[in-house]
């Protein structure tokens, strides 16, 4: 009785551990290419997203692809050297700000999306490696082939994203001329701010009806 | 004749842009952005002659025209430019690349009826994008200084050089009979600006300050193209990088932020 029990324990621990496992070491090509077609399908069938519904992309992009985001590390490359001088209070502050900004533009790129195809360019990766990009096309009807190359780290919860290179061009460190001439003009605190009017006459854009197209 | 022109052409647009952009006029902002002054007022320029005029035309074409007439419109132009794209590679050493644009314009104007339609796109044969300025990149001239020229945009000082290049060379610029070759050229502008009219909004709500953003985006983009998308990282940005590890590293050891890691914050409820 008592080795039956034992038995079935070790079944259950032993099925368990290795989707735990799995489940943290999902290869960082294949993330990007389970979130990419996840998030396409559910734009596929969404008409409001498909009508530009910011709001509804935000939601989706909340749920299904932030958690795969390292937004610390992000907004510390977007704000490049000043980011030591900040303290933790503004240091959070300016992750939240950053976030709610780039979500928005990220949200408001998938409501533009048409028709295009996402092919994944062939990935290599060596065992020990803890920085890798993944690169990806996007094929448009009538238009030139865009790339878009994540850049993912590795982290105790799994691989993270801390990049993304559209055409070539980061959506992050483009940041970094506006945000230190900010930072040089008023400070850390004034580069927080300037994010929060920013997200603000976004957010007021939203609730005005968001059929600005 | 003509290629000796376009040399006299050539030496004079780079002289000229040597001792106007190279000569690092003294400036307090950004190094590489020594005449942001004048950039900006010509930046404005722009953006005032696209909201009043070039931006609403492009609309009410996109307006008017079926999606699929807009893109045979600009697969048509599309196909005139891959013969000259696939000149600049063959210039950049790509013989190959430049096969493939040979290939597309060959099966294009053909099954592609006269390029409205991209077949070679479906065939694989995959679209390259080249100019002169490019080309120069390629055979290591610096990129200089960036400048906003009026009507085209943001430029460096070696891709304005390349410009003056790319419009000699542009076929649709070469046509004699002078109707044919505005009304073409006119209904070229129209078309590439449609085809922006959704990057505006992106860009409209993601810049803090759209000049810089629009600046940084364009020098970087370049880059990439010079490289063909495979840019080697600069030391700036590898000290940058650097910087920004450590203070990571540092930033984790915070412990009233430790509480909270990155990416799992509770979404605003």
């Amino acid at each position: 009785m008592f080795m039956k029990l034992f038995t079935l324990l070790l079944a259950g621990v032993s099925l368990l551990l290795p989707a735990a496992a799995q489940a943290q070491e999902t290869a960082p090509d294949v993330l990007v290419k389970n979130v990419t077609n996840e998030v396409l399908e559910i734009i596929r069938k969404d008409k409001d997203i498909q009508s530009g519904n910011t709001k509804r992309a935000i939601d989706l992009v909340e749920q299904k692809v932030l958690p795969h985001f390292n937004f610390t590390h992000m907004t510390a490359l977007a704000v490049g050297r000043d980011w030591r001088q900040a303290t933790p209070q503004q240091q959070k502050a300016l992750i939240d700000e950053f976030r709610t900004l780039l979500v928005r533009t990220y949200s408001n790129s998938l409501t533009a999306y048409k028709n295009q195809t996402v092919d994944f360019r062939p990935f290599k990766m060596q065992p020990g490696d803890t920085d890798v990009v993944v690169k990806t096309q996007i094929h448009q009807p009538g238009g030139k082939p865009i790339t878009i190359d994540y850049s993912l780290e590795k982290t105790p919860e799994g691989w993270k994203v801390y990049d993304v290179v559209v055409g070539g061009v980061s959506l992050v460190t483009n940041y970094r001329d506006s945000f230190s001439q900010e930072v040089r003009a008023n400070g850390i605190d004034g580069l927080v701010k300037a994010l929060q009017a920013k997200n603000r006459s976004l957010a007021g854009a939203v609730a005005a009806g968001g059929e600005t197209k | 004749m003509k290629l000796s022109v376009a040399k006299r052409v050539g030496s004079l647009a780079m002289a000229a842009a040597c001792s106007g952009f190279l000569g690092g006029c003294a400036s307090t902002g950004n190094p590489k952005d020594p005449l942001e002054g004048f950039n900006r007022a010509m930046f404005s320029f722009n953006e005032g002659l696209d909201k009043a005029v070039i931006k609403p035309v492009a609309q009410g074409y996109a307006y008017v025209l079926p999606q699929p007439v807009e893109t045979g419109v600009a697969n048509f132009f599309s196909n005139i430019e891959d013969v000259f794209i696939g000149v600049n590679n063959l210039l950049q050493g790509k013989p190959v690349d430049a096969l493939t644009d040979g290939m597309r314009f060959l099966v294009n104007t053909t099954f592609g009826l006269l390029g409205l339609i991209d077949v070679a796109s479906s065939m694989g044969m995959e679209k390259h994008e080249e100019d002169f300025g490019q080309t120069f990149g390629r055979w290591g001239v610096g990129e200089g200084a960036y400048v906003v020229l009026p009507f085209f945009g943001p430029r460096t000082a070696r891709d304005t050089v390349g410009l003056v290049f790319d419009v000699y060379a542009d076929p649709v610029v070469n046509i004699n009979n002078v109707a044919t070759r505005n009304s073409l050229i006119a209904t070229r502008f129209v078309s590439r600006r449609a085809e922006l009219l959704k990057a505006d909004k992106i860009i409209e709500e993601a810049a803090l300050d759209k000049y810089s953003y629009i600046r940084d985006a364009y020098l970087q983009r370049r880059r990439s193209l010079v490289h063909d998308g495979a840019p080697p990282r600069r030391p700036d940005d590898e000290a940058a990088l650097e910087q920004t590890d450590e203070a990571l590293v540092e930033h984790r050891k915070a412990p009233d932020l430790a509480a909270a890691p990155a990416g799992s914050r509770p979404a605003a409820q």
